[in-house]
């Protein structure tokens, strides 16, 4: 065994036990952050690993918690089935947006701009259509059973939201280690010299967005049992979108650890900040204060450490 | 193995590459040469499904493959290379060689021997684990022929592998070339530099101004007023002659 799996263990096994010591205003935060992992991470699979940044996402994740929540309150399905649905309707949008902008050839900062339309698409639909009964958005009535998918104990949507993180981080390992994933790298590093290595960029493109998709509906759903409502600016607003991207940039976009790192960072950061602008009345007006520190953190960033804070932690490769 | 016949590609009014047909035959090494501007790479492009050709046809092995797109000629079994090499920054030689030899499996531990196998047969053993970002122009040559070369094609089209190397590092890259041919795959390359192009080429085909205008040996064709002219200018096969 080596040092990264006896870390990987001690991790998970301070990850089950924490919420079994913590109040419950900690074990809120931790699911939170797992969270927010999870989210990432489906943006990390194909804007980091494949390169193919979005500023769109939140079209998956609204995707998911529409699905799962009409199916739940218009059609009576149970939310654990619904979840499965949810999930293969992020995909299906996934794969018809990728199709959709690939097709047309977009790259870079077009197809980044064009998810950004395609959210804002859907949350005016959302706002308009009958279904989703509008701005008015809709309620999951409140029975805390776990056939229910709706808990007592926070404690269960902590294990959860780790679950959800620990799948994604298997996924995103995995992709480190096999043939899927070095061509998404390729496509990244390199389109035309990915077509002349004989990779269907296009087919592969399309595949990983359809992945991330499904992923990201997964968490739309988890968000909607959470909270037991949602509205379109919930649901598809821009400010999910740009915490997905942000903490994958912060942690380091490509890397297995990334959004998880990113989230535990931008998640302290948030809650120090709060405390602080509660006791200094200087700060008392400047609000929200972390938004101002997240900026402060992405440019730092951005400009110092472009593989993120897991580029700290990351041994330089020898050059011979 | 590869016949082109009279394929043509423009780029608005400019015609990049005029009623160019060209042959090679299984286990050769054959040259493209000609000035600046003359077509090749664009001609190259377009055999190997990066343009799709305005008129004309290329087969391979019999088989129609004009205008397909690249992942499937090499599926055909045919790869380039870039003149201006394309490495994968951020990963190792290793993985970026692995790419390639994932075309042919998608076992990870095979695709590693393999990219290691091929790694060894250009001389990159020794740098598996450098950084491709990290390379001399000189190795970067060398991982874009290793690269294609771990598909498994069995047609090699190489885009001025030598430019930019310095006269040890051509006298190196040509073994190496050659091992590759004596392992069974055939070569078309595009070359500026003469002397490396004539000692390695058993055949050249001249491209001027889009159009084919010479093809033979190289001794043949180092002595053709057309192709000393295109190279010149007007006039001076005359000179050269006097």
């Amino acid at each position: 065994m080596n040092r990264t799996t006896v870390l990987c263990a001690l991790g998970l096994v301070a990850a089950v036990v924490f919420p079994l010591a913590a109040p419950n205003y900690l074990v809120n935060i931790g699911m939170l952050v797992f969270f927010v992992a999870f989210l990432g991470q489906s943006w990390n699979i194909s804007g980091g690993f494949a390169g193919q940044t979005s500023f769109g996402h939140v079209v998956f994740f609204g995707t998911g918690a529409y699905t799962s929540t009409i199916l739940q309150v218009t059609w009576g399905w149970n939310p654990w089935v619904a979840w499965p649905a949810a999930m293969l309707m992020g995909a299906i949008v996934g794969w018809g947006i990728a199709f959709l902008s690939f097709r047309a050839g977009l790259r870079g900062s077009y197809f980044a701009l064009i998810t950004l339309a395609f959210a804002e698409v859907f949350r005016i639909l959302a706002n308009s259509v009958p279904f989703t009964r509008g701005g008015l958005g809709m309620l999951i009535k409140s029975d805390p059973r776990p056939i229910n998918f709706q808990f007592k104990d926070p404690i269960w949507l902590y294990y959860i939201a780790l679950a959800l993180c620990v799948v994604s981080l298997v996924v995103a390992w995995q992709l480190t280690r096999n043939r899927f994933g070095a061509r998404l790298v390729a496509i990244r590093e390199n389109e035309d010299a990915a077509r002349a290595l004989g990779i269907d960029v296009f087919a592969e493109k399309v595949r990983v967005l359809t992945l991330s998709g499904a992923m990201c509906a997964a968490g739309g759903t988890f968000y909607a049992q959470k909270y037991l409502y949602i509205d379109p600016s919930i649901a598809f607003g821009v400010d999910k979108s740009v915490e997905m991207l942000l903490v994958t940039m912060v942690g380091g976009a490509g890397t297995i650890f990334g959004p998880l790192i990113g989230s535990i960072a931008l998640t302290t950061i948030n809650e120090v900040t709060r405390g602080v602008a509660s006791v200094v009345p200087a700060l008392k007006n400047v609000q929200p204060l972390s938004l101002v520190v997240y900026g402060v953190m992405l440019v730092l960033i951005v400009a110092r450490l472009p593989d993120g804070l897991t580029g700290l932690f990351r041994r330089k490769p020898r050059h011979a | 193995m590869l016949e082109v016949r009279a394929l043509s590609k423009a780029f608005g009014g400019l015609k990049a590459v005029d009623q160019a047909s060209l042959d090679v035959r299984q286990g050769e090494i054959v040259g493209l040469i000609g000035p600046n501007g003359a077509g090749k790479t664009t001609l190259f492009a377009a055999i190997a499904g990066f343009h799709k050709p305005d008129a004309g046809s290329v087969r391979f092995e019999g088989k129609d493959i004009t205008g397909l797109p690249p992942h499937r000629i090499c599926g055909a079994g045919m790869v380039r290379t870039f003149q201006i090499t394309q490495p994968f920054a951020k990963i190792t030689v290793r993985e970026n060689i692995m790419v390639g030899a994932y075309f042919r499996t998608p076992d990870r531990a095979l695709a590693m021997r393999e990219a290691e196998a091929v790694a060894e047969m250009v001389g990159m053993g020794g740098q598996l684990d450098q950084m491709g970002a990290d390379l001399t122009v000189a190795a970067r040559k060398r991982l874009e022929l290793a690269r294609a070369l771990a598909t498994g094609p069995r047609l090699l089209l190489l885009d001025e592998v030598m430019a930019g190397l310095n006269p040890t590092e051509i006298v190196e890259i040509v073994g190496v070339i050659r091992s590759i041919r004596d392992a069974g795959v055939t070569i078309l390359l595009i070359e500026h530099v003469m002397q490396a192009v004539t000692s390695l080429a058993e055949r050249l085909y001249v491209l001027n101004q889009g159009r084919m205008i010479a093809e033979g040996t190289p001794a043949s064709i180092a002595e053709d007023p057309q192709v000393i002219e295109a190279y010149l200018g007007h006039g001076a096969a005359k000179v050269l002659r006097a």
